[in-house]
């Protein structure tokens, strides 16, 4: 990955998650790990782009768990003391979904935790973006998806509780191939979609699929962490 | 949720399908707060391209929530009355329990905790 940042430059901090226990919630939410920090890295690497070309107006977090990733992309990335441009980050409004209920209190707990309006975020307990009104294609902003990517046996995949974090299925890619297709109608014309894949995904592969949609994806970020061999794809209108 | 997540949502039921029955939900058995929130212009004008503001009006008229002119103003900033009243209406008016009805094939979705549950059997995709 090319940064023009030096290598020393500060991360942007990392939301609070101090009122989230292992006892108690992440036995029903999955806890942010190596995967979703990358993801949070992504993000911060992808700063000047977000404040200065897309502009955010509408996000949407599918998956949306513990509520780092959101939290983080409201609180860290778009809200800058500086903004390059008129660019208003407090007129944006935010969309998480998850398909398990205590994820989407989760979400909405770290959100508050760190200091974010309620009124900015709407939360849904659903499948990817299932009961949303249809004049809503195309108008996503930011789509960000941090799937349940590991391989698993089929039937591990459809749940609504915690395996729904991880299960994925045949090459892990089960709730990722139902989702792609979904991408393009969801992307506003200078949208962006970050998803978390692993190595065993094909990324490349994933990759070819979205430009048969019409959309240009490239791996933005890569990382080895414990077997995994994460990494981050993005995609937007050519 | 506020009622902005309200209008947001539709039925999805497979075979639900006339746009004019299943949007918007009919609400049901709510509680209802007001969560005094500053006032954002600029969120405010962004919301006022993305809502419905139909099913917007026809839903705070059956929660008694008066003040809302049956079409958006010309020139909304212009308008202190309409935008306070909008931020009131769609971003203060919060719905913690209750049923969201479907009124085209009467699907009940469930709010829990602030938070709607459109998630559907199998068989209803």
């Amino acid at each position: 990955m090319q940064s023009t940042s030096s290598p020393t430059a500060p991360h942007l901090p990392t939301p609070n998650l101090s009122h989230l226990s292992s006892g108690q919630d992440y036995a029903n939410v999955y806890e942010p790990a190596e995967d979703s920090f990358l993801l949070l890295d992504a993000l911060e690497a992808d700063q000047s782009l977000l404040l200065e070309t897309v502009r955010p107006q509408l996000c949407l977090e599918v998956g949306s768990g513990s509520g780092v990733v959101s939290t983080f992309l409201a609180g860290q990335v778009l809200r800058t003391d500086s903004p390059p441009t008129d660019y208003n980050s407090t007129a944006t409004l935010y969309v998480a979904t998850d398909i398990n209920p205590d994820a989407a209190r989760a979400t909405r707990k770290t959100w508050l935790q760190n200091g974010l309006p309620d009124h900015s975020l709407q939360l849904v307990n659903t499948r990817f973006t299932e009961g949303f009104h249809p004049r809503f294609c195309g108008t996503f902003d930011v789509v960000v998806f941090n799937p349940p990517y590991v391989v698993t046996d089929p039937a591990e995949v459809g749940s609504h509780s915690i395996a729904a974090a991880w299960a994925g299925g045949i090459d892990g890619r089960e709730v990722i191939d139902q989702f792609l297709p979904m991408i393009p109608t969801l992307l506003s014309p200078r949208g962006v979609c970050y998803l978390v894949l692993i190595a065993q995904n094909r990324p490349d592969e994933v990759v070819s699929i979205m430009e048969t949609h019409g959309l240009r994806g490239e791996i933005v970020a890569r990382r080895k962490a414990g077997i995994e061999y994460l990494s981050i794809a993005r995609f937007s209108w050519p | 949720m506020r009622l902005l997540t309200h209008n947001m949502l539709q039925c999805h039921v497979k075979k639900c399908t006339d746009p004019a029955l299943n949007f918007p939900l009919q609400l049901q058995d709510i509680e209802l707060e007001q969560v005094e929130t500053e006032e954002n212009e600029d969120l405010l004008l962004n919301l006022i391209n993305k809502v419905d503001y139909n099913a917007l009006t026809t839903t705070a008229a059956q929660l008694g929530l008066v003040g809302l002119p049956n079409a958006i103003p010309k020139d909304p900033q212009a308008d202190p009355a309409f935008m306070t009243r909008l931020h009131e209406v769609l971003l203060e008016t919060n719905i913690t329990q209750g049923k969201m009805a479907c009124r085209g094939c009467g699907h009940v979705y469930t709010i829990k905790d602030g938070i709607p549950n459109m998630l559907l059997a199998e068989h209803e995709i």
